[in-house]
């Protein structure tokens, strides 16, 4: 009597997915899938369209990371257009950027990940979510709002729109950070840092050890690596090479430009979502568990073990301790959440430092652009990982062609894998309860999908 | 007692969810008063059952539903039915639910070439097959929700304001529907006009519009009058919630139209066409048009050379 389980939807994740367990007739796991369910055409419909407007359209790619989507896309038109930018606008579109992953991190820990380490994997759905949270630690909750939400107001008071921005424009930022908010931004940031430090502390005193177990043996895979590193092979979230480490920790670095000739996507027919992997390794695609082929992985683990170190004090002696204790590369899966609390104090304590640059009150912040034919790659680390967009103008400048490779698609592989090992470790004899699907969910959630 | 609610997305990108988050805390306010029995994004009540064992899609009965995204897919349809189905009030939130939003640029092609060009990039390993495998199917084109449910209620906005979201919940507890702005972005924006300028033909917005950064925004003239276009005609008001002012505006960046058109059921591209046609400015200086209708190409505003969206649309 064989069996098939159907996690569908998969929740506290961003987007529409479903997991499908097939058990054979003697209970065991004989397959899983990971279906990512939806496709809406972006790399088409832009097509045609102004390449300056471009930025201000794909930010609906994804309405948790927008303002990475836009400074790829706003990177990729200067790129087309030949656009130079003034320091200033550089600095405020980094600082944008920066805030916003200090955002995004928050949200991602607290109201989607945190209620399976604080009020437990098995407890009851109905409460295991950030209300439950509200209610068990009020005042943790409260905090927790306010700091997010300190976060996402500097965003939005400064430049206009929060969710979908528009103030990065081609050749630079369409106003100027004038002194009085350098002064109150950098406050509130600091106070963000602050909370940022308590929440790591709290992460590694109190919410992780009962789970060290379950954080070494849940979807474990073995795996290579992808994230931007600086010239010194430093973190970097803004700018920088791209760095491809194989599973053994050798790797190579290329600039983004030359993406194509290192990333290739496989496509299977049950996923929307087409499935990156590391073309250059020459070794092709499978995602057997023993002998996974061209798999690597995104995102904040990816980062904190591609790097040499972390420019800023407190987050450079975080991943010191994070090394010390689970080595480089890192495999554990539900290490993203330790890995995404240290980018979280990164984040904080870089917003910090371009706030202290009072050469960021520049009021000259956009050079003027043409629009031609061109092209132009435009790449920065958005939460989920390397975010590449590619796109060819004509001599209106209009889009004539447009590839992009989101964040999360490269992990869609070892998701997929993940579950699938979560799965074959958890279920035997056709023994299915709540708490072994959401564990194997958990499996998906510490990748922040 | 608590009003119950249940959430869904459907061809949405999350903004919307995260704009009810960004509420603050005026959220966990609402919690008092909402008690959310399904909501994939931030709760773990599933379609098959907990344990994933059940036959067909089933969401809890609720007072007040609340939907964002349109409508792209089979299994987008089949929520938004079930959704209909368990829902007494049921609330179209953003404005891709209420007017097909960015995703409905899609409608300017056929779906086989939306899929052709994404499973042929550069990247991709060929020869690709579209995937067909426990997968739902696309529709022949991006539907708004009233194309296909009855609405009660439309609260635009790419994403709508935090404010606005807070008094419609609010509202809803108290069992009211509100009311929204039925004013165009320009009603509450504060740039000066000097009415009807010499501006004869439009320019791309490829260089700063002119202004003092030291200066209030009330000291800038209004894009239009400056050469730039500037979607604020055409546009519902709202976008700046309890502030007012335009959240593009703000940062001295011109409209593109997020809210859709200022009646529900207007042409933000017909009707701005003819008002920049009126005031005798040249529109052939616009690239193209069919962005003027990024956010309300669905209601077979935009359309494709596709013959299933052809048969639709001439019903």
């Amino acid at each position: 009597m064989s069996q098939v389980i159907n996690i569908s939807p998969l929740t506290r994740i961003e987007g529409h997915a479903s997991i499908r367990i097939q058990l054979d007739d003697q209970g065991e796991v004989q397959d899983s899938k990971l279906h990512i369910m939806s496709l809406r055409g972006f790399e088409k419909f832009i097509e045609g369209k102004s390449a300056e407007e471009v930025p201000r359209i794909v930010n609906r790619i994804c309405g948790i990371c927008p303002w990475h989507h836009h400074l790829a896309a706003n990177k990729a038109v200067d790129g087309c257009f030949e656009a130079s930018l003034p320091p200033a606008g550089r600095k405020l579109r980094e600082l944008m950027h920066t805030i916003a992953h200090a955002e995004d991190k928050l949200l991602h820990f607290f109201f989607l990940a945190a209620a399976d380490f604080v009020l437990g994997p098995d407890s009851d759905y109905q409460a295991r979510n950030v209300i439950g949270l509200a209610k068990s630690n009020p005042e943790l909750a409260k905090q927790v709002v306010s700091m997010r939400s300190k976060a996402k107001m500097i965003l939005e008071k400064f430049a206009g729109k929060a969710i979908h921005p528009i103030a990065g424009v081609t050749g630079g930022f369409s106003k100027p950070l004038d002194e009085q908010d350098r002064k109150d931004i950098l406050q509130e940031v600091r106070q963000i840092l602050d909370f940022a430090l308590y929440t790591m502390d709290f992460a590694k005193n109190e919410l992780f050890p009962p789970y060290l177990e379950t954080i070494q043996s849940l979807g474990v895979i073995k795996t290579g690596f992808i994230g931007t590193v600086g010239s010194e092979g430093e973190m970097s979230l803004y700018d920088g090479n791209i760095r491809l480490m194989r599973p053994d920790g050798t790797f190579q670095d290329f600039a983004p430009a030359e993406y194509a000739d290192h990333i290739g996507e496989h496509v299977e027919p049950y996923s929307y979502a087409k499935f990156p992997y590391a073309k250059s390794w020459e070794e092709g695609f499978s995602l057997d568990l023993e002998q996974p082929k061209g798999i690597y992985r995104s995102n904040c683990l990816a980062r904190m073990n591609v790097v040499e170190s972390i420019p800023t004090p407190r987050a450079q002696q975080e991943l010191l301790e994070f090394r010390e204790r689970f080595g480089r590369p890192a495999q554990a899966t539900l290490l993203y959440h330790w890995a995404r609390l240290i980018e979280e104090v990164y984040a904080c304590e870089r917003a910090v430092e371009l706030l202290e640059d009072e050469a960021i009150t520049d009021t000259h912040v956009r050079n003027p652009a043409e629009a031609k034919a061109g092209r132009g790659v435009g790449c920065v680390e958005a939460p989920r990982g390397t975010l590449i967009h590619d796109y060819s103008t004509d001599e209106n400048g209009l889009i004539t062609r447009a590839n992009m490779i989101v964040g999360t698609t490269h992990n869609i592989a070892p998701m997929n894998m993940s579950v699938n090992q979560a799965a074959r470790n958890l279920i035997h004899e056709g023994d299915v309860d709540e708490a072994i699907l959401n564990k194997i969910e958990m499996a998906v959630r510490a990748y922040d999908p | 007692m608590a009003v119950r609610a249940a959430e869904e997305w459907l061809n949405a990108c999350s903004g919307c969810e995260i704009s009810i988050v960004d509420m603050g805390e005026r959220l966990l306010e609402v919690l008092e008063h909402i008690e959310f029995v399904h909501m994939p994004v931030i709760m773990d009540h599933k379609y098959y059952g907990q344990l994933g064992d059940q036959a067909h899609l089933s969401i809890p009965e609720a007072d007040v539903g609340i939907l964002t995204g349109g409508i792209r897919n089979e299994e987008h349809l089949e929520v938004a039915l079930e959704m209909r189905a368990k829902c007494q009030t049921l609330i179209a939130v953003g404005t891709c639910a209420t007017h097909g939003g960015i995703p409905a640029l899609a409608n300017s092609y056929s779906t086989q070439s939306l899929l052709e060009r994404y499973y042929s990039t550069e990247t991709t390993d060929q020869p690709a097959e579209i995937p067909n495998q426990g997968v739902p199917e696309q529709l022949e084109r991006c539907f708004a929700l009233d194309e296909k449910i009855t609405v009660d209620l439309s609260i635009p906005g790419c994403p709508p304001h935090p404010d606005t979201v807070y008094a419609a919940l609010m509202g809803l507890v108290k069992g009211e529907l509100p009311e929204l702005p039925s004013k165009s972005v320009c009603d509450t924006c504060p740039t000066h006009r000097e009415g009807k300028g010499k501006v004869n033909k439009l320019r791309r917005f490829l260089q700063a519009p002119q202004y003092e950064a030291a200066e209030p925004l009330d000291h800038m003239r209004c894009f239009l009058e400056q050469g730039v276009l500037c979607l604020g005609p055409v546009t519902r008001a709202g976008c700046g919630g309890e502030k007012r002012t335009p959240r593009c505006i703000s940062a001295r960046v011109p409209c593109r139209g997020c809210f859709g058109p200022v009646k529900h059921d207007g042409n933000q591209m017909l009707d701005m066409l003819t008002g920049l046609a009126s005031n005798r400015v040249d529109i052939t200086a616009l690239p193209e048009h069919a962005s003027l209708l990024r956010f309300s190409g669905a209601h077979c505003r935009l359309r494709g050379k596709d013959t299933r969206q052809e048969e639709t649309c001439h019903k």
